[in-house]
C-alpha cells in the first residue's frame, strides 16, 4: 500500500475540524459562563453566509471572517437580550435562534446560491513549508488553523492563570455568590455569550470561505450540534475540546479513504463513527461519576434574577 | 334596499372570481430541497417556470420547498391536493405519500418523479440519466492520465447503482485499465462532506471525479487541484470554469410542458414515462476547453446513437461483478432489470453497502 496519501489525509482531516474547534471552543467560553445556548448552528450559519457574502463584495476572506464574528456575535446578543435581560427560557430560546438562523442565512444567501469564491491562501514560510513531510504538516495551513489553536491554547491559559477568567468561572458556578462580591453577572454572561457567538460565526465562516467557498442552504449541517456534544465530551476543557474535534474530524475523513481502498465496511455504520464515538466517551466519561461532573459549571443554565 | 344591492353585486362579483379562479389549472410542486440548491430542486423549478411560460394565464403554479421525505411529505401533498388539480411529486422517497393521498383524491392527477409506484391518477417519471452516464464515462476513460475515476454516490439506490455502472462500461470500452473508486457520502447534499470525499478520492490518485450528489463542492476542489470532473443535475461551471469537462443536465420542461398540457385539454391518463436523451429530459452541458475536438465529436455521436436508439449503454457481453453472466454478446438490458439494479458489473472493486 502507498502511504503518499496520508499527509493530504492529515490536512483534510485538520480543515474538516477547525470549524468544530471554533464553535466548540466558543460555547465552551459560554457555558463557563453558565449561559447554555443551544443556538450554535443558527449562529454557525450566519456566519457562513455573512462570511462569504463579504468574500464575493470583495472584501477578501479576513474581513469576511470578521464580518461572520459579527454576525455571530449578534446572534448571540439577541440571544443574550431574551435570556438574560427578559429571561426567556434559554433552552427554547437556544433552538429558536438555530431555527432562525436557518431561515435568515437561506433569505439572505438565496442571492449567492451558485457563485464560488477564490481559494482562500494557505501561509507559505520560506524554507519551513518546503520541508519534507514536516512542511506540509506544520507549516502549509492557512492562518485560521493556527489562530484554532492558539485560542485552545489562550483560553487554556485564561481559565486557569488570569482573575478574569476566574470571574467568568466563579459567575457560571455560582452566580448568587459572585453577585454578592460586587460582579455584575449579568454583563459578563451577555460578554460570554457574544463571544461564544463570534465564535461560532468564525467556524461557520470557515466551511463557506475555506473549506468549500460556496453558500447554500443549510451547509453546515448539523456541524453545530456536534460542537455543543464536543463541549460536554471535553468536561468543559479547551484542550479536550482540540482533540475532540480532531479525533471526530479524523474518524470523518478516515472512513472516506477506507471507502476508497474498497474495503467492505457498510458506509452507513462510517457514516456513523464519528456520532458514535461522542456516544462512546460521553458514556466513559459519565461513568467516571463525580470526578467528571466536576467539570460542569454549576450554574449553568440556571436563570439570574439579582434579588437586590 | 342600497344595502341589498351591494351585497347582491359582491355576491356575484365573488362568484365571478370564484369562476375565473376555477378556469384556471393549478398546479403545485413539491420539492425536497430549496429551489436555490443549483441542482436537482433548481432543475425541477426551471420545468416549472417553463409551464408558466407556455400556458400564461391558463395555469397557476405553486411550490413548496425543501419538504423532506418523512411525515411531512404526506401532510404538504395532501394540503396540496385539496387546492389544486395536478401535483408533481419530484423526490423518490415521496412514492409511498404520494400513492396514499392520490387515493384519497381521486379527482386530482399526481405525477411522481423516479418511482416506480402508479395508480389511475398517479403517473411516474424519470430520467435516463445512465445515457449521460455513459457518454461522460467515455470522456472519463480517454482523458484520465492516472486511470483513476473518483465517484462520489449517495445512497445505494438502484439508479445512482446503474450510474455508476453505466460510466465504469463506457469508460473501460475506451481503456481497459480504468479503474473506478467509489466513496458513499450518505448524503444527497452536503458540500462539506462532498468536498472531503472529493480529497479523498484525489489524495488515491483520482483524477477525473464524477459525483452523483448535488453540491458544487466536489468540482470546486477539482478546480483547486487541477485535475477534472463533471457536473451533476445542473450546469456547474460556476465552481469549476476550467475542471468541467460537461455535465448531465436534468431537463424537466420538456415533459412538466407536455404534461400540463394534457391535463389542459383532457387527454392526460397516468402514464410511465422514462425518457432520455431523445426527449430532451437528459442534456449535457457545454463541453470545457479540455476535451480534445475529437472527443467532443465522438461524445455528440455517442449521443446521437443512443439517441437514435443505435446504441444501448448496457450492450453485451456484461458480467456482473462475482462473474456470473448477466448480458450475453449483443444483448441489451431491459428496463425491468435497469429500474432494480442492485448490483456492480465486473471489475468494479468494493461492495455496495446493504
Amino acid at each position: 500500500m502507498d502511504y503518499g496519501f496520508l499527509i493530504p489525509a492529515i490536512q483534510s482531516i485538520i480543515i474538516a475540524s477547525t470549524p468544530l474547534v471554533f464553535a466548540a471552543l466558543g460555547e465552551l467560553v459560554s457555558e463557563r459562563a453558565g449561559v447554555l445556548n443551544l443556538g450554535v448552528e443558527g449562529m454557525m450559519i450566519m456566519g457562513a453566509v455573512v462570511g462569504f457574502a463579504v468574500v464575493i463584495a470583495g472584501g477578501g476572506g479576513v474581513l469576511g471572517f470578521a464580518a461572520a464574528a459579527a454576525a455571530g456575535a449578534l446572534m448571540a446578543a439577541l440571544f443574550g437580550f431574551l435570556t438574560l435581560i427578559l429571561y426567556a427560557n434559554a433552552v427554547a430560546t437556544g433552538l429558536a435562534l438555530t431555527l432562525f438562523g436557518l431561515g435568515l442565512s437561506a433569505l439572505v444567501g438565496a442571492g449567492f446560491v451558485g457563485l464560488s469564491a477564490d481559494k482562500f491562501p494557505q501561509i507559505s514560510i520560506p524554507v519551513l513549508s518546503d520541508l519534507p513531510v514536516i512542511g506540509p504538516l506544520l507549516f502549509g495551513h492557512d492562518i485560521m488553523v493556527y489562530l484554532s489553536l492558539a485560542l485552545a491554547v489562550g483560553l487554556t491559559w485564561f481559565f486557569k492563570h488570569t482573575r478574569a477568567g476566574l470571574i467568568v468561572r466563579a459567575v457560571g458556578d455560582d452566580h448568587d455568590a459572585a453577585h454578592s462580591i460586587g460582579y455584575n453577572v449579568t454583563a459578563i454572561r451577555f460578554m460570554a455569550a457574544c463571544f461564544g457567538g463570534a465564535m461560532a460565526g468564525i467556524g461557520g465562516a470557515y466551511l463557506s470561505i475555506v473549506q468549500t467557498p460556496l453558500f447554500v442552504e443549510n451547509m453546515t449541517a448539523g456541524r453545530g450540534w456536534i460542537a455543543l456534544a464536543l463541549v460536554v465530551f471535553a468536561s468543559w476543557r479547551p484542550g479536550r475540546v482540540l482533540l475532540g474535534a480532531y479525533l471526530f474530524g479524523g474518524i470523518t475523513i478516515i472512513q472516506l479513504h477506507i471507502q476508497g481502498f474498497g474495503i467492505s465496511i457498510p458506509s452507513q455504520i462510517l457514516s456513523m463513527l464519528p456520532y458514535l464515538a461522542t456516544v462512546v466517551v460521553l458514556t466513559v466519561i459519565s461513568a467516571k461519576g463525580s470526578q467528571a461532573r466536576l467539570g460542569a459549571p454549576r450554574a449553568l443554565g440556571q436563570t439570574f434574577k439579582a434579588t437586590r | 334596499m342600497q344595502l341589498k344591492k351591494l351585497i347582491a353585486t359582491v355576491a356575484a362579483g365573488a362568484m365571478l372570481s370564484t369562476a375565473a379562479v376555477a378556469d384556471k389549472l393549478k398546479v403545485g410542486f413539491v420539492y425536497v430541497g430549496p429551489v436555490s440548491d443549483g441542482g436537482w430542486t433548481y432543475e425541477h423549478n426551471v420545468g416549472r417556470l417553463a409551464v408558466e411560460e407556455a400556458y400564461g394565464d391558463k395555469v397557476e403554479t405553486t411550490f413548496v420547498e425543501s419538504v423532506s421525505e418523512g411525515p411531512d411529505a404526506e401532510r404538504v401533498i395532501t394540503q396540496l391536493a385539496q387546492s389544486h388539480d395536478m401535483v408533481f411529486t419530484t423526490s423518490f422517497g415521496y412514492m409511498n405519500p404520494t400513492i396514499k393521498v392520490a387515493k384519497r383524491f381521486p379527482n386530482v392527477k399526481f405525477e411522481h418523479a423516479t418511482g416506480f409506484k402508479r395508480a389511475d391518477n398517479v403517473a411516474v417519471y424519470s430520467s435516463r440519466f445512465y445515457e449521460g452516464r455513459s457518454v461522460i464515462g467515455m470522456i472519463a476513460g480517454e482523458m484520465t492520465k492516472t486511470n483513476t475515476i473518483g465517484y462520489i454516490a449517495s445512497f445505494p439506490i438502484p439508479e445512482v447503482i446503474r450510474g455508476i455502472n453505466a460510466a465504469y462500461l463506457a469508460a473501460k470500452e475506451v481503456n481497459p485499465a480504468v479503474q473506478m473508486k467509489i466513496v458513499w457520502v450518505n448524503s444527497w447534499f452536503d458540500p462539506g462532506k462532498e468536498a472531503d470525499a472529493a480529497k479523498a478520492l484525489i489524495d488515491q490518485g483520482a483524477d477525473i471525479l464524477m459525483q452523483h450528489t448535488d453540491s458544487g463542492a466536489p468540482m470546486q476542489i477539482a478546480e483547486q487541484q487541477g485535475i477534472f470532473a463533471f457536473g451533476q443535475a445542473s450546469d456547474m461551471k460556476n465552481f469549476g470554469p476550467t475542471a468541467q469537462l460537461t455535465g448531465i443536465i436534468d431537463d424537466w420542461a420538456p415533459y412538466y410542458v407536455q404534461q400540463v398540457g394534457k391535463a389542459l385539454d383532457g387527454t392526460w391518463e397516468s402514464t410511465d414515462t422514462w425518457g432520455g436523451f431523445d426527449t430532451g429530459m437528459v442534456a449535457l452541458a457545454q463541453f470545457g476547453d479540455a476535451v480534445p475536438a475529437d472527443l467532443v465529436q465522438r461524445a455528440l455521436d455517442k449521443r446521437a446513437a443512443i439517441s437514435a436508439g443505435a446504441l444501448h449503454p448496457f450492450t453485451g457481453p456484461v458480467n456482473k461483478q462475482d462473474g456470473s453472466v448477466w448480458l450475453k454478446a449483443g444483448e441489451t438490458a431491459d428496463d425491468g432489470t435497469l429500474l432494480g439494479m442492485n448490483f456492480y458489473v465486473e471489475g468494479i472493486e468494493g461492495s455496495i453497502p446493504q
